[in-house]
């Protein structure tokens, strides 16, 4: 294969979504932490988003098979777990993308309060009302939370704070 | 239990094996609720909660069969009792985290009794989240200075989810405390029977001394007084009364467990032992 930049690699990661929110590339969830060039041979470093989220697999097999398609003899996907995986690596765009898409994006820097009762407030992405109700802490997949807007009426997904 | 040689792997091996464990056993009893939850909101929520206690598990487990796989030979023959896992060590093979779930025996299981006991109402299930939550928040904090890389990234990882699984059980306890006469009752009921499996958590087991004193592990008295003021506050404000302290189960770190989790492992672990090797 010819010569490629990391730059190039991570072009092409950027065509790699997230099966459960396909409007995410992995980039613009941030969890692309190296990508390692060798030859025709290349080690892409991810870090998990939660320790049980069934994506992971699906991704790591998706970064494999955009880069053996682009030539790659050899693709080597490594999960690094430190430093924990948070909201706050993911790109403006990406939260753009998401409110766009109909889910609320993260809304704050993470932190790791244990205040009971507490809720952020999330903006619902429909009619941009700021008199929304958490319903629950968690939702359909493990990084999101369920709200329902007093507004328009309308239940709509909190990409959570994590 | 077969003779398990003792030295600084073992230690790391066994101590990796209580963790997940107990992560295991109580992500599968979580998942029993998926469908029968209450309201489809708290289904979802029990159940992501689970799957966040799997993963914990996957984790630990990937890290105890890397320690075991460098174990020498004469040290992995008798490890684990059960044969179908002998045969597989004494061919050579490399053993994975699939094995270690699901062809151990139960007495090579070390988790506490708190997480095998039965789901029974809302209450019971709750308030043994609650109880394990409230423990593993403070286990995780600590474990995060484990001079072991792979344990203390395990516990960083993890502790971002325990955070949401001790908010969200702290606020059921209160809620059905707190609530109606009958909810109150209840609740109150389950936290006197669970009381006794409580001890347990802060039991020292031979591993959890040894990685102690090499900085590699979680001083469990030093967590205890924590555990014990969390707990103190959110059955307060749920109006439950404390039990007084009383004579404690023991012996699931060892390997010496109730009945149930027989059953579980019979659930778990059927596939597998049926038809071995399969995948889908
Ligand atoms: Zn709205």
């Amino acid at each position: 294969m010819q010569q490629v930049t990391k730059e190039q690699v991570y072009e092409w990661l950027s065509a790699v979504t997230d099966p459960e929110v396909p409007v995410l590339t992995v980039l613009d969830l941030g969890i692309v932490r190296n990508v390692a060039l060798n030859g025709d041979e290349v080690t892409v470093t991810i870090t998990p988003t939660y320790s049980g989220c069934p994506a992971m697999d699906v991704i790591g097999m998706s970064i494999r098979m955009a880069l053996l398609s682009r030539g790659f003899k050899k693709v080597t996907i490594e999960m690094q777990l430190s430093p924990a995986w948070t909201t706050d690596w993911m790109s403006e765009e990406g939260k753009q993308k998401l409110k766009e898409y109909g889910i609320a994006p993260p809304v704050r820097t993470s932190s790791s309060g244990l205040g009971l009762f507490e809720d952020d407030v999330v903006a619902c992405p429909r009619c941009g009302s700021e008199d929304t109700e958490l319903v629950s802490r968690f939702g359909p997949t493990s990084c999101k939370s369920l709200y329902k807007c007093n507004n328009c009426k309308e239940p709509f997904e909190h990409f959570k704070c994590h | 239990m077969t003779n398990q040689p003792i030295n600084k792997s073992t230690n790391q091996l066994i101590y990796a094996l209580q963790l997940a464990d107990n992560a295991l056993i109580l992500g599968h009893r979580i998942s029993e609720w998926c469908g029968h939850g209450p309201v489809l909101e708290q289904d979802i929520a029990i159940t992501n909660t689970a799957l966040d206690h799997l993963g914990q598990a996957r984790s630990f487990y990937q890290f105890a069969a890397n320690v075991f796989n460098a174990l020498p030979a004469d040290q992995k023959a008798n490890f684990f009792s059960s044969p179908v896992l002998q045969n597989k060590i004494a061919a050579g093979e490399n053993i994975d985290e699939d094995d270690l779930a699901y062809l151990r025996d139960g007495w090579d299981f070390r988790n506490v009794l708190l997480v095998e006991q039965p789901n029974k109402d809302w209450a019971f299930t709750v308030i043994r989240s609650f109880f394990y939550d409230a423990y593993n928040f403070y286990f995780y904090t600590e474990l995060q200075k484990s001079k072991v890389a792979e344990l203390a990234a395990i516990a960083e990882k993890s502790l971002k989810e325990v955070t949401y699984h001790l908010r969200w059980s702290s606020e059921w306890v209160i809620r059905l405390g707190d609530g109606t006469d009958e909810s109150h009752e209840r609740m109150q009921e389950a936290v006197n029977e669970r009381w006794a499996y409580t001890g347990e958590l802060f039991q020292m087991s031979e591993a959890d001394k040894a990685m102690l004193a090499e900085g590699m592990g979680v001083d469990l008295n030093g967590i205890k007084p924590l555990w014990e003021q969390r707990v103190a506050e959110v059955l307060q404000e749920a109006t439950i009364t404390m039990p007084a302290n009383t004579w404690m189960q023991e012996g699931g770190k060892e390997g010496r467990h109730s009945e149930h989790l027989g059953y579980i492992l019979a659930e778990l672990q059927f596939m597998q032992r049926a038809y071995p090797n399969m995948e889908w």
